[in-house]
């Protein structure tokens, strides 16, 4: 069981507030990620559920019992740190068998989880070993070894992958998502990487500022942001937000469209612009282009090779089925 | 700033600084050799170098004079004593400032650092007159108590700017594996900082040691360490250079053994950790 | 940052260390502070329980105006600020010379460190007796040897002998720290200013002594501090005499010899005023260290 409930919790660290008010609901088996720009309090979230920082007001409860005043050892959760936080002194074996070790557990019982969980992990022939001997993928295994032999009501991630390389972070997301499937525990991930916020998450969480954005699907948050921060934030390139008096030709203050529903023509569309810098990334091609009487230069998506030099003149059409409106607020019109 | 350099350049610079090291040095080389040497070859003139009878009675006589093991375990008992009760204190305060710093914490540590200051000399009185009613004066625990408070704030600052560097995501680690406050002392920090305690213990055995206010003003014939054994030996009493020598060589020799291995830590915990 | 559990978890372990040191400071600075405005001479039968008679600011007055006091405070001055010197010049040079690379410079960096473990005591009686004796030290026999007529160093040059035994064991300190500095130094800054064509001595004034410059006051600091306190190598040496007694020898004869203990403790309040003033400048320093 893993339901995590935040009811009204606040946080203020001195006189700053990191988290005005906050409520949130994570069901039990639920993939959740919090997201959001550096600095948005979802690491002190992260750690307001771990107990590690003390809520200034407000509860958690987790699996029904109020566990706001509960220490981190005794709330039934498991944390995996950004710098794996391994302990340097001892081997694999005894870092993975830490917390039995504390739970007192007997000592074949220890041996029997470790050795399952090395196996799990891939670790088992590396047991031995100091975790200065790993290299950084094999650190993270072990530091999700250490979380898993506890049986934890939830795992709490706190930015995992952030000191891979990128072709190991790509492959240990496939490994937790893996794990998720087969432990079916509640997971909670933090991240800065929207990226890894849709490949993984069943519940995306965005922040800013302390504060919820939207909570949704992936492809929720994807088709139907709410504002023009999640606009922004959810989509790789960014979608492209346009003001005055194109907008208004929409009834909106704000109009937003992704690149890859645009379509570009040499010939005619709606909107007429010159090529600037192009990135070919062989599956694709991005094309930034400055519009006439737009004041920023539109992001477009073209799959494939296209082959459109520095300067040629072109014509954009934007798919009106996929604009999102925004209103002065920079909500969602619908 | 290693450079590269030409084998011309290298050899003037060796010989330049194995010429002003020796002669940094010659005072303990002088006084090692003259404690072999019998009275009258101690005050030779020329001076003798290294062709003269070697001989060991000025350590048997020293010995048999002054009782040197008796010095020695004083020294061993103050210096051992005053830093082990010193780490005990230390490291709980040095954990709490390291990892729940407050704003004023940095308050609390200058603070310390500033009773290190306090000149000896203006509270001896004072501190002679509690020992007086406490009948503390000449006993080993007196001054193990004031060797440990002296050097409790060196022992605060350097313990502090090891566990400084131990990442506190460790300790919440494994406060969130399930451990105690006292598991988490005994299991994670106190090992991940051995290196850090040990030449912690070791700068304060030699800070102790060779300490010469307190041992000299609060210590007679009984609790006695070595720096009071030595300054026995202050007023000349005839042909006594090679006597003189052997007990310094006795009184330094154990020290500079360990000295030698703290040479790195002796920067960071001398400066209070300002200088790496 | 941390759960109030921690924090009041922190405060208890603090507790002892700070206890301990608050009554080590506090008790005796309240009694050298009350003895000082008493008229307590032991020797001529004052006693804490006939009670003490109050005097005023007289002890400080007396110690002030006593003819020994200016005179304690000119040797002060001069041992302190020689020996700085020697030790801050030899050691900035010693640590560019330990710098460079030559054959045996872990055994070099070891001789050159080694004065730093000598006990006070047994350094000022080898320098006393072997080294300065006037008849039978090692330069008494090296001023015949050049035919010159052997000098007693502890009389005749009392402050400068006492300024050459304590920098000898100053010496490694300073060396050491600022060898570490130097050592410090990003060789890519050397490079560079040697590729903009400043010569070795622009180098060592505009790059390597301005990087310096931060541990050498640390030295300085943190030598004024124990140097005015220092004891042995007096109490060892002269005892006092030829003109080396310095302020904190002066208030250890008033106290020990004469038994003056209200004015030894106005002394000793001065004693305290002057290392305070010193270790503000040094807490400053350290201070900001904690910072980054």
């Amino acid at each position: 069981m893993g339901r995590i409930v935040l009811d009204q919790v606040k946080k203020r660290f001195g006189d700053v507030t990191v988290i005005p008010e906050l409520d949130l609901e994570i069901e039990d088996g639920e993939f959740v990620v919090f997201v959001g720009p550096s600095g948005c309090g979802k690491s002190t979230l992260l750690r307001l559920i771990a107990g590690l920082e003390d809520v200034t007001d407000g509860k958690i409860v987790i699996d029904g019992t109020d566990a706001t005043e509960v220490p981190p050892a005794r709330r039934g959760l498991a944390m995996v740190f950004q710098s794996y936080a391994l302990y340097p002194h001892m081997s694999v074996r005894k870092n993975i068998a830490f917390p039995l070790r504390m739970a007192r557990l007997a000592p074949a019982e220890q041996k029997r989880r470790v050795e399952q969980a090395a196996e799990v992990l891939n670790l088992t022939d590396y047991l031995d070993r100091r975790p200065g001997q790993l290299s950084g993928g094999q650190r993270q295994r072990v530091a999700i070894g250490r979380a898993i032999v506890r049986e934890p009501s939830a795992f709490l991630f706190d930015e995992p992958l952030s000191n891979l390389d990128a072709a190991l972070r790509v492959g240990m997301r496939l490994e937790i998502s893996e794990l998720h499937k087969r432990l079916k525990t509640t997971m909670i991930y933090v991240t800065h990487d929207q990226v890894e916020a849709m490949t993984m998450a069943d519940k995306i969480v965005v922040l800013q500022a302390g504060v919820i954005e939207q909570v949704g699907s992936p492809l929720e948050l994807y088709r139907r942001p709410r504002n023009t921060f999640v606009a922004g934030f959810i989509g790789s390139p960014k979608m492209n937000l346009i003001c005055g008096p194109e907008a208004a030709k929409h009834d909106a203050t704000t109009i937003g469209i992704r690149p890859e529903h645009i379509d570009i023509s040499e010939t005619d569309g709606a909107w007429k612009g010159t090529i600037g810098v192009s990135e070919h990334l062989g599956s694709d091609t991005f094309f930034h282009v400055q519009c006439d009487g737009l004041a920023e230069p539109l992001t477009v998506r073209a799959p494939g090779e296209r082959a459109l030099s520095y300067g040629a003149d072109v014509h954009l059409t934007p798919r009106r089925e996929h604009m999102h409106r925004f209103d002065a607020q920079g909500l969602r019109i619908d | 700033m290693a450079r590269a350099t030409t084998t011309r350049r290298k050899v003037i610079t060796t010989a330049v600084a194995w010429a002003i090291g020796l002669l940094i040095f010659f005072p303990i080389y002088w006084t090692i050799l003259t404690s072999f040497k019998t009275e009258a070859q101690a005050i030779n003139d020329p001076p003798l170098f290294f062709f003269f009878d070697w001989t060991l009675e000025n350590y048997a006589i020293v010995q048999e004079r002054s009782d040197y093991m008796r010095f020695l375990w004083n020294s061993v008992v103050l210096a051992g004593g005053s830093t082990l009760l010193g780490i005990l204190v230390a490291v709980p305060a040095a954990w709490s400032m390291a990892f729940v710093p407050s704003k004023r914490t940095k308050d609390i540590l200058l603070w310390m650092l500033s009773t290190k200051m306090l000149p000896a000399v203006g509270v001896l009185y004072p501190i002679s007159l509690i020992f007086v009613q406490f009948n503390l004066l000449d006993t080993r625990i007196g001054l193990v108590v004031v060797l440990m408070l002296i050097n409790l704030p060196i022992i605060v600052w350097m313990l502090y700017t090891y566990f400084k560097e131990i990442p506190v995501e460790i300790l919440e680690a494994a406060r969130m594996d399930g451990a105690s406050l006292r598991e988490e002392i005994l299991y994670i920090l106190t090992p991940m900082a051995v290196p850090g305690i040990a030449s912690t213990i070791l700068l304060n055995f030699i800070l102790a040691w060779n300490e010469a206010f307190w041992t000299l003003n609060l210590t007679a014939a009984k609790a006695g360490p070595l720096t009071a054994f030595i300054a026995s030996y202050s007023s000349p009493e005839g042909l006594f250079f090679a006597k003189l020598s052997a007990a310094s060589t006795m009184a330094i020799a154990p020290i500079l053994v360990l000295g030698w291995f703290s040479q790195k830590q002796l920067v960071r915990g001398l400066t209070f950790g300002a200088v790496k | 940052m941390a759960t109030q559990h921690s924090r009041s978890a922190a405060r208890l372990m603090m507790a002892p260390a700070v206890i301990l040191l608050l009554g080590w400071m506090l008790v005796p600075l309240t009694m050298t502070l009350f003895f000082s405005f008493k008229r307590y001479l032991p020797l001529r039968g004052d006693s804490l329980e006939r009670g003490l008679d109050w005097v005023g600011f007289e002890n400080y007055a007396r110690f002030l105006s006593s003819s020994s006091f200016w005179p304690s405070v000119q040797a002060t001055l001069v041992i302190v600020g020689g020996v700085l010197v020697v030790t801050v010049v030899l050691g900035v040079l010693l640590a560019l010379l330990l710098d460079q690379p030559f054959w045996g410079q872990g055994i070099v960096r070891i001789l050159v460190i080694a004065p730093f473990f000598v006990m006070p005591t047994v350094s000022a009686l080898v320098w006393k007796n072997m080294f300065m004796d006037p008849v039978n030290g090692i330069l008494a026999h090296l001023w015949r040897f050049f035919g010159a007529e052997p000098v007693s160093w502890l009389s005749d040059a009392s402050l400068q002998s006492i300024i050459l035994i304590v920098s000898w064991q100053w010496l490694p300190f300073a060396t050491l720290i600022l060898l570490t500095a130097v050592q410090s130094l990003d060789s890519e800054q050397l490079e560079a200013a040697e590729m903009d064509g400043a010569p070795a001595f622009a180098r060592f004034g505009f790059i390597i002594l301005p990087h310096l410059a931060r541990a050498i006051t640390i030295v300085i600091l943190i030598q004024t501090i124990f140097l005015l306190s220092i004891f042995a190598e007096i109490f060892v040496t002269t005892g006092g005499s030829f003109g080396t007694r310095t302020l904190t020898y002066l208030i250890f004869q008033r106290v020990v010899d004469s038994q003056n203990i209200g004015l030894g403790s106005a002394g000793g309040v001065y004693a305290i005023i002057l290392a305070n003033i010193i270790a503000i400048f040094l807490m400053r320093i350290v201070g900001k260290n904690l910072d980054r």
